[in-house]
């Protein structure tokens, strides 16, 4: 782990990342319950505990920069700004949702905000990552391009060969992309130790030639810290970058994860004392920028904006039987 | 028109393209310095620089992957795969990425990708190096699929493939690109999902594609001796496939034979023969026949490999069977 100079965040922007945070937790939470309801089908991967990482990198990027995500997408296309309504519209599979429905869960994309989608196959959207960031100097812009998976990812042909050539056209100054591992500790049931021969994925990176480092993932100001600088290089080399972020889901793997067998509880408490949310919390009491009063009104805000997010999901049309026929071709 | 070889009017398509539209750019295995192994991109890493003409390395998974970012932020890239046996690295980035992101996204992105190389069997490739696989990229909805026969529709649909939003499976064929024919010159263009009369005839339509047209024709040619004539149909297109002109046909020869170089089972010939069922039933005076190769994969030996495959003999006797 590398120590830079620390950035000085604002007190404002600070509070306003804890409302976010707070309000992503909660929105996470709404999906779990819609969907033990009945209301949210196929899969449902929410980020809960690992929040920070999404937050601090999307904090770090222009309104211009692009973005690939895993299946465990709600948290970034959230922070991104995309309206929380169609983003639970499309959980709950209306036309209203981000993709008119036809996603889901896995499939979140709002491609105004540069956000070019969620995908479901483990490492399957890291090569279209780098192509994008080819694309992007290769129209002669200094746009750059974030690629986010978990640490399942690391172990996929597709990681590899994509990063070899990353590595390449890093070289010719012709692939800004960020690779951000979100290292939850499993890759569904399977930890990290039993499935890499190598623990620090990090330096994995190294045989690719793109530098590298990890950064404590709890905590959305060091990610944001370390963020803000990669992404700054990255904008004026063109070269890849690396960036493992030590986090952890407090929520099973997806809605079916229900026993958890592969960890104790003892470990997920560990865990919950770094708590993203906590961990910020902490920051601004310190700072006397946040008392209880403060607390219960942001989540109040949160609630309340979670419940109409949920209303508008509700109250959205299923989309009609002709779109099952749209969107197969172009014009 | 001008007479030109089937590499070369892929050749002279690319570069009219480049020429005219600088979002396309080539990638794949040795298509820069080495010139390409079937040296359709002869030239042109001179001509356009190496950030236009990618040598890649061996790693289709990759490259494919990559150009498919690249076509959803608004290139047009093209991938030579150096035969379409190595692009099953990479069926996942085609299959799960390619043909499906623009549903999945409701419409949000489009990939503009064209993916070309050989396919198809015939030259001692043995197992691993000789398979058609248009019925296993045809399957998919989100793709297109064609597969030329002749230079003026290599010309045609890739410069149609080039323009396309949509990802395009482009199968040429080894045993072709030396072929010779006129080609329309200008802006000429074959449009997807239209199958050609290449021959008329009366007595019996044969639909081919690709290699196998060329048997169908010198088929045709020696039944003609017979007295036989067959109507000869080139396909052209896999997906979207041109049921009609098949089918207009065969309502007037009452015959079909469907001719296809893979392997039977769930093939193009068994989708056409149940297209024409299906269209024409109550036309048909004998049932469809299908000319298709053997169910084994690939082998070496010359004597065995020409067993494997469909000739003109094969197709020419499943014609007299269907007029018995």
């Amino acid at each position: 782990m590398q120590h830079a100079e620390p950035i000085t965040v604002p007190v404002d922007t600070l509070l306003e990342w804890y409302r976010t945070l707070v309000f992503c937790r909660r929105f996470e939470e709404q999906t779990e319950r819609s969907f033990r309801r009945g209301k949210i089908g196929g899969y449902l991967h929410v980020a809960i505990g690992q929040e920070a990482v999404p937050l601090g990198f999307l904090s770090a990027i222009r309104p211009d920069d692009v973005f690939f995500v895993s299946y465990r997408d709600h948290v970034h296309t959230l922070v991104r700004g995309t309206d929380p309504g169609t983003v639970m519209a499309e959980l709950y599979g209306k036309l209203g949702g981000t993709c008119k429905g036809k996603g889901g869960s896995m499939h979140l994309f709002d491609v105004a905000r540069g956000n070019y989608g969620g995908y479901g196959i483990v490492g399957g959207h890291i090569p279209l990552a780098v192509g994008a960031a080819y694309a992007l100097r290769y129209q002669g812009t200094d746009q750059v391009c974030l690629c986010f998976f978990g640490d399942g990812a690391m172990n996929s042909g597709a990681l590899h060969e994509a990063a070899n050539l990353a590595g390449l056209w890093g070289r010719e100054g012709l692939c800004p992309v960020v690779f951000v591992v979100e290292n939850n500790q499993y890759g569904m049931g399977t930890s990290v130790e039993r499935a890499s021969a190598v623990v620090e994925l990090a330096r994995r990176f190294d045989a690719y030639d793109i530098p590298n480092e990890r950064c404590d993932g709890m905590d959305v100001v060091a990610v944001y810290e370390v963020a803000r600088r990669v992404v700054e290089e990255v904008r004026r080399t063109g070269r890849p970058y690396a960036v493992e972020a030590l986090t952890y889901r407090f929520s099973g793997h997806g809605a079916a994860d229900l026993f958890q067998p592969y960890r104790t509880k003892q470990e997920v408490e560990r865990w919950r004392q770094r708590d993203p949310i906590l961990v910020l919390e902490r920051r601004l009491r310190e700072a006397g920028a946040l008392d209880d009063e403060a607390v219960r009104e942001v989540e109040a805000w949160a609630e309340k904006r979670v419940q109409e997010a949920v209303s508008f999901a509700e109250s959205s049309p299923e989309p009609p039987p002709e779109e099952l026929y749209r969107d197969v071709y172009g014009a | 028109m001008t007479e030109m070889t089937y590499r070369e009017a892929l050749r002279s398509t690319l570069v009219e393209e480049m020429d005219r539209d600088p979002r396309v750019l080539l990638l794949g295995e040795d298509i820069g310095v080495y010139q390409g192994t079937f040296r359709i991109t002869e030239g042109l890493l001179d001509r356009y620089g190496p950030k236009r003409v990618i040598d890649t390395p061996i790693s289709e998974l990759g490259f494919i992957g990559a150009a498919i970012g690249m076509a959803l932020l608004g290139l047009r890239p093209v991938v030579e795969v150096m035969t379409w046996n190595f692009s099953l690295p990479a069926a996942d980035q085609i299959l799960q990425n390619a043909a499906k992101v623009r549903y999945f996204s409701g419409g949000q992105v489009s990939v503009p990708l064209v993916i070309r190389g050989p396919n198809g069997a015939g030259v001692q490739l043995s197992a691993q190096h000789s398979q058609s696989l248009e019925s296993f990229y045809g399957h998919f909805p989100g793709l297109r699929v064609v597969a030329p026969a002749t230079p003026a529709d290599a010309k045609g649909l890739l410069r149609t493939a080039l323009r396309s939003e949509d990802p395009v499976i482009f199968l040429e064929h080894a045993a072709l690109y030396g072929i010779k024919g006129p080609v329309p010159d200008g802006d000429y263009t074959v449009p997807f999902g239209q199958a050609a009369v290449v021959r008329p005839g009366r007595h019996v339509t044969v639909v081919a594609y690709s290699r196998m047209l060329h048997l169908a024709l010198a088929a045709a040619d020696e039944l003609a001796r017979e007295g036989v004539e067959c109507e000869v149909v080139d396909l052209r297109s896999l997906r979207p496939l041109d049921m009609d002109t098949v089918a207009e046909s065969v309502r007037r020869t009452h015959r079909a034979v469907v001719v296809q170089e893979q392997w039977p089972l769930f093939g193009a010939a068994a989708e056409v023969a149940a297209g024409i069922y299906e269209r024409c039933f109550d036309d048909l005076d004998a049932p469809v026949e299908r000319v298709t190769g053997e169910d084994v994969p690939a082998p070496y030996a010359r004597n065995l490999e020409k067993l494997a495959f469909p000739d003109e003999d094969r197709i020419a006797r499943a014609v007299r069977r269907v007029l018995q």
